[in-house]
């Protein structure tokens, strides 16, 4: 296999590389793919949506209907991970470890056995994690900040680079930190899998809904100048403001579904314990 | 000879993706163990990013966001101010932007397969999974 595997990609590789003669020169202003649509979306995209990001009018305005799939796909592969690894667990687990914050002692609690009542006793992972107080202290300061930058980067696409994807993650990885330093109890307490689940949908029917709505005013699918009525701005401004609707719809999304899949993958489906 | 290498210089970032692409082709392949099977789909995933990024360059052009495009001054700008020559392909971008949350989407559902085939058969390696199969 290791032969034949090697022998294929050097055939594939070969055939590429000679298919590199015909390719335009690196950085050519006069390449084809920069000659057809590309000098519309420059010129045009201040005139047409007011956005001087380019890219996130391309994104959300021009190739709108795109993202939008983009965007279920991502909210699909959310599904799918907890459809493939979730286990809604019967019965307790078998053992459980619990400290004792002010001493530090550990104790090792048997299925059916019953904690002295103390507010004292924490809920620690099986496997044994020591009690580091400077990343959990700096995860804490940290996680605000990261989440503000995310709500900026969402906010400021149209003038700087981001978006609801760039946003999205951020955001999502906030909570990711949360769940690392501290441990995944504390994230699962934050935002519940209930919550998960409803805001990876939200996202997607934020975005749809919002082109359904250009349609029940008369106009296209995702053609934002038809909020121009609903916004009471100018159509170009309606476009813009269209753009950021849908965006928030994408971060949203996106957000939750990197929450999610990380849920599911560090604690196997569990929710109980993980990573 | 100095046309030989024209050609290198003006091509050679081509050749680098497609050796990146042929390096995960070859885990995809030939990897027994799947995780590493996903690493290099990971690796070839970049490769085309990296390629259709460097499509959209252009020699000295900025990147796509318009210059005094904010504020009160934003609504004096019209077409004739904006030259298509001064900002890069913005296409490759909005494609390839999506695409990186795409691979991560993608990733997760990788992840989760091979987790739901670790839990069944005890271990990641391929072809020890193929035996505990053919054994059945």
């Amino acid at each position: 296999m290791k032969v034949i595997g090697f022998i294929i990609a050097v055939l594939t590789g070969g055939l590429l590389i000679y298919a590199t003669v015909d390719f335009p020169e690196w950085a050519d202003p006069a390449s084809p793919a920069s000659m057809h649509v590309s000098p519309h979306y420059i010129e045009k995209t201040m005139e047409e949506t007011s956005v001087p990001n380019i890219v996130t009018a391309v994104l959300a305005d021009y190739r709108g209907y795109d993202t939008m799939f983009e965007t279920a796909v991502i909210f699909s592969a959310g599904v799918v991970c907890f459809l493939l690894l979730r286990i809604f667990l019967r019965n307790a687990p078998e053992e459980r470890l619990y400290r004792h914050v002010l001493t530090g002692v550990t104790i090792r609690i048997k299925r059916g056995g019953r904690l002295p009542y103390s507010e004292d006793f924490k809920r620690i992972d099986t496997l044994w994690t020591p009690h580091d107080l400077i990343i959990k202290t700096i995860s804490r300061l940290l996680i605000p900040f990261i989440q503000l930058f995310g709500l900026y980067v969402i906010a400021h696409g149209h003038h700087s680079p981001g978006g609801g994807f760039q946003g999205g993650v951020i955001l999502g990885a906030s909570i990711i930190l949360l769940a690392i330093s501290y441990d995944l109890r504390t994230a699962l307490r934050r935002i519940r899998e209930k919550v998960d689940a409803i805001l990876c949908a939200a996202g997607v029917f934020i975005y749809a809904g919002t082109g359904a709505l250009c349609l029940l005013l008369g106009f296209n699918f995702l053609d934002y100048s038809a909020l121009a009525s609903v916004l009471h701005v100018d159509p170009v401004t309606a476009r813009s403001h269209g753009i950021l609707i849908v965006e928030i719809g994408v971060g949203i999304t996106v957000m939750a579904t990197m929450i999610w899949i990380y849920k599911n993958l560090a604690s196997t489906g569990k929710y109980d314990e993980g990573l | 000879m100095g046309d030989l290498i024209q050609t290198i210089i003006a091509k050679y970032n081509y050749w680098i993706y497609i050796t990146l692409m042929m390096i995960g082709l070859y885990a995809m392949i030939a990897k027994n163990n799947l995780v590493k099977k996903i690493v290099g789909m990971g690796i070839f995933q970049t490769a085309i990013i990296l390629f259709y990024v460097s499509i959209g360059a252009k020699r000295g052009a900025t990147i796509p966001i318009l210059e005094h495009g904010h504020g009160e001054q934003g609504h004096e700008i019209s077409s004739h101010m904006v030259h298509a020559v001064d900002y890069i392909n913005p296409l490759p971008h909005v494609l390839m932007l999506t695409a990186i949350v795409v691979a991560v989407a993608t990733l997760g559902v990788a992840l989760a397969l091979a987790i739901r085939v670790y839990n069944r058969y005890n271990t990641l390696e391929e072809d020890e999974i193929l035996e505990q199969i053919r054994e059945k």
